[in-house]
């Protein structure tokens, strides 16, 4: 799954802040988001505090990884060179904790995507240090 | 509590030349613009004593220093992205309203087609795409280029293809835009799309930008500024023009405004916060307006903000827009200048020109009959949001 770090050359999260956090986790395959340690309020993304009830304690929960479709674009007129390879559709998944994300689904085509197509997390180390989570269509009800 | 309501009125408006292509920097264009301004209103730099600067191309000192303003009482700069002009409008009104200033220049411009060419290197010459400073840098760059999602037209699509499927809106809706904008742009001399004329099947048959955005759906990327002049209704009286009056005038931000994903209500954007105040403040009603200038940048960004100003309900702006209510001689007509789809893209002080000439009545073979209310609105950054009711 992990392409050889020389020649991933698509931009990297810069990883400063709590974003490092959650890429840590990521390279543990482990798919964590903030939640409040006093009212229990799931966010992403990760900020110092949370807005529901002021609390700056925060814990890194651990997520299903399940999830689905929320809404997407299917890019078809490139805007980054490390982007040249269209279409390519960068989606918001919905997780069950209710948090959103941007991610790719990688194991469907742009025009199968559908809003609520149930997916769940798929770790891609695209490098020695970093790894992405992304997702994979999975059949209703597993 | 005090009202904004008809405290400061817009006395005048200049635009640069729009250009595909100068060699002019952005304050070269936007003193252009303000330049005209003055001479439109028929006053002096020194008459001006307040900037509301624009978010990118140069400060307000830059201006003051150029123009030969001594005593700048009021510098500030709002940013909310192509929301900014209007906002701006905001901003000065205020200042005029509570004596802070009595006359406020608004300037706008960017080189929105030489500074974003890509170069044989593949890099942006300048400005544009994502992973900068600002509020958005860091929601761009550790979340969103990973996955290739690095400029507007693709975070906007987000909105427009959940609301597409959801309400089942049709390419025609997103078409009606683009060609009631590009109908008007054969009416006005400094539209860049004049002579250029758009058919359905034209708009139909364009290449795929990103879904659900073809090519017809976005705005032009030109080079271009434009500047209003704001001083107080009483000033307003006594100078060249009849003054065009700031009846409504406010700014939204949705929530959270640095991230699009995670929006409780992703159709909840930055003016559907505003637009209730602006309307309330005018004491005005969306069927009272006679005109529309709304922010083009995207054809469904246009839709979204028909729903949130209220026109129709959620999910209904599909039955809105047909039949060509949004030309002139219909009953909503939008973008009589051509907007940022067919004259130029300023940031959408284009939009806040046209409204004002249009009350004054100056705008010939597209004028709207008997104008005396118009609207314009800005949406900018992630959707942030402005609208100003004008009246004359």
């Amino acid at each position: 799954m992990a392409e050889a770090s020389s020649e991933y050359r698509r931009p990297l999260p810069r990883r400063q802040g709590y974003a490092r956090e959650f890429y840590e986790f990521c390279r543990k395959h482990e798919l964590r988001f903030q939640r409040c340690a006093d009212c229990g309020t799931w966010r992403h993304i990760p900020r110092d505090m949370c807005a529901n009830c002021g609390s700056f304690r925060a814990e890194w929960a651990k997520s299903s990884g399940r999830g689905k479709v929320f809404s997407w674009t299917t890019v078809m007129q490139p805007m980054l060179p490390q982007f040249a390879d269209v279409p390519y559709s960068p989606v918001i998944i919905e997780l069950e904790e209710g948090v959103r994300m941007l991610s790719f689904v990688v194991n469907v085509k742009p025009d199968e995507l559908a809003i609520d197509m149930p997916v769940e997390v798929s770790f891609d180390d695209v490098t020695a240090e970093v790894t992405l989570p992304k997702f994979k269509r999975v059949a209703i009800g597993v | 509590m005090n009202s904004l309501k008809d405290k400061a009125c817009i006395v005048g408006v200049g635009e640069s030349e729009f250009t595909r292509g100068t060699d002019k920097n952005e304050l070269q264009l936007m003193l252009e613009a303000s330049s005209n301004a003055l001479h439109d209103a028929g006053l002096s730099p020194h008459d001006i004593d307040g900037i509301v600067g624009p978010p990118i191309g140069a400060p307000a000192e830059h201006f003051a220093a150029n123009l030969g303003i001594e005593d700048l009482r009021y510098a500030v700069t709002v940013h909310t992205g192509g929301a900014s002009s209007v906002s701006g409008l905001q901003s000065a009104a205020m200042a005029v309203a509570c004596g802070i200033a009595e006359t406020v220049l608004v300037p706008m411009g960017w080189l929105g087609y030489s500074a974003m060419r890509v170069s044989a290197a593949g890099r942006r010459e300048g400005g544009g795409g994502g992973g900068g400073a600002g509020p958005l840098g860091t929601t761009i760059s550790e979340w969103y280029l990973p996955y290739g999602a690095s400029v507007p037209v693709q975070w906007y699509a987000w909105i427009a293809t959940r609301h597409m499927k959801l309400y089942g809106t049709p390419f025609e809706a997103m078409a009606a835009v683009a060609l009631a904008s590009r109908k008007h742009a054969q009416l006005n001399d400094k539209a860049l799309m004049r002579g250029r004329r758009l058919t359905l099947d034209d708009y139909m048959k364009a290449r795929w930008i990103s879904y659900p955005f073809r090519l017809f759906d976005c705005c032009l990327e030109t080079d271009a500024a434009c500047a209003v002049i704001v001083t107080s209704a009483e000033r307003a009286k006594d100078l060249k023009h009849a003054p065009v009056y700031i009846s409504g005038v406010a700014e939204g931000h949705p929530y959270p405004a640095d991230d699009i994903p995670s929006r409780p209500d992703p159709f909840k954007i930055g003016l559907s916060f505003a637009a209730p105040k602006a309307f309330e403040m005018a004491g005005v009603k969306p069927s009272d307006l006679d005109f529309a200038e709304i922010y083009d940048c995207f054809s469904y960004v246009v839709l979204i903000q028909m729903e949130a100003l209220g026109l129709c309900g959620r999910g209904e702006v599909k039955d809105f827009v047909k039949g060509g209510r949004l030309e002139l001689g219909g009953d909503f007509p939008i973008n009589t200048h051509g907007g940022l789809h067919s004259e130029a893209h300023v940031w959408g002080m284009n939009h806040v020109v046209e409204a004002t000439r249009q009350l004054r009545r100056e705008c010939g073979a597209r004028q709207v009959k008997d104008a005396e209310v118009g609207l314009v609105t800005g949406w900018g950054d992630f959707g942030d949001g402005s609208l100003a009711i004008l009246r004359r």
